[in-house]
């Protein structure tokens, strides 16, 4: 009893109500998610289909093997990350911390090889700005594509750093053991979370780096 | 006290193989000359793996009625953002 007051708000007429109810706010919340990313693929459609030379161009500058592996790496990720909230839901303590480290080190490598492009993008001058060098018949463009690449892979990035400290307090939680079989809300909403992440760069691996890979 | 539908380890096993399968596929089909097509075949995959992570990993199979409402809701409003904005750029080329 003194566990359940511990866990229970007390707005919520039991824990399965408080359950649904953080559920559907984190669905919300995902939902002006999409609609923030919705702006950028909106605009990447518009100006893809306006100078698909050009992007092709740039994209050919993408590293498809790098971009490839982290594709799997972020989907192993969700797969460890959707075991963690079965762990949690068996109370699993021990099993739950593990796949929480997992997942961690799974997002942290995605953004080392992350980072790892970006170097190599800054040394062959594909930053956009004053420095900005591209041998094609349409520089401008091409700028246009690396405008659209960096800030769709940054934000893309950030809410993976976002996640991954996300997750780091979660370990802690779990490591406490403030979660069980009936409570354990925030690691479903962190998975939820985490899960919206890996499903935007499903969309933006074959957009950015597929666009002229023919043949 | 817990009324969680409880996912088993095999499913997420399967859905799994089947985002790096479809991982594989997307490569393989951009190396094939579709034209147009190429998009059509990228973005129907994509949209694959994101319905299987999105049904299992994110459990909304077994999930409330209302976050289905919400899922939607997004993906009609997404649809009309990029829909709706392709419409007149493609009117513009044409012209």
């Amino acid at each position: 009893m003194s566990d359940q007051a511990t866990t229970l708000a007390p707005q919520f007429e039991g824990l399965a109500q408080q359950k649904e109810s953080a559920i559907f706010g984190m669905w919300v919340f995902l939902v002006t998610e999409v609609m923030f990313f919705g702006g950028m693929f909106a605009g990447y459609t518009a100006y893809r289909y306006r100078f698909h030379e050009a992007f092709t161009a740039g994209s050919d500058h993408l590293n498809l093997l790098l971009g490839g592996v982290n594709t799997a790496v972020l989907i192993l990720s969700s797969f460890t990350m959707a075991m963690a909230v079965h762990s949690a839901q068996l109370n699993r303590r021990r099993a739950l911390i593990v796949f929480l480290v997992l997942t961690m080190l799974l997002g942290s490598t995605f953004l080392g090889i992350k980072a790892v492009e970006y170097s190599h993008k800054f040394h062959e001058h594909l930053l956009p700005g004053p420095a900005f060098q591209f041998e094609g018949a349409d520089p401008q463009h091409a700028q246009l594509f690396f405008s659209f690449y960096f800030a769709m892979t940054g934000f893309h990035a950030l809410h993976m750093v976002i996640g991954v400290a996300l997750l780091a307090i979660m370990t802690w939680f779990a490591w406490r053991g403030r979660f069980s079989a009936e409570y354990y809300n925030p690691i479903e909403v962190s998975g939820l979370y985490w899960h919206f992440v890996d499903i935007v760069w499903i969309f933006l691996f074959p957009l950015l780096y597929l666009v002229g890979h023919h043949g | 006290m817990s009324h969680d539908h409880i996912v088993s380890p095999k499913l997420y096993l399967g859905v799994l193989a089947i985002l790096l399968v479809g991982t594989a596929l997307t490569v393989a089909a951009a190396r094939v000359d579709l034209g147009g097509l190429n998009i059509v075949v990228a973005m129907s995959i994509a949209v694959v793996k994101a319905s299987f992570v999105v049904l299992y990993f994110m459990h909304l199979k077994y999930s409330h009625r209302l976050n289905w409402v919400f899922g939607a809701a997004a993906m009609l409003w997404l649809a009309l953002l990029i829909g709706l904005t392709s419409t007149d750029v493609i009117a513009r080329l044409t012209e």
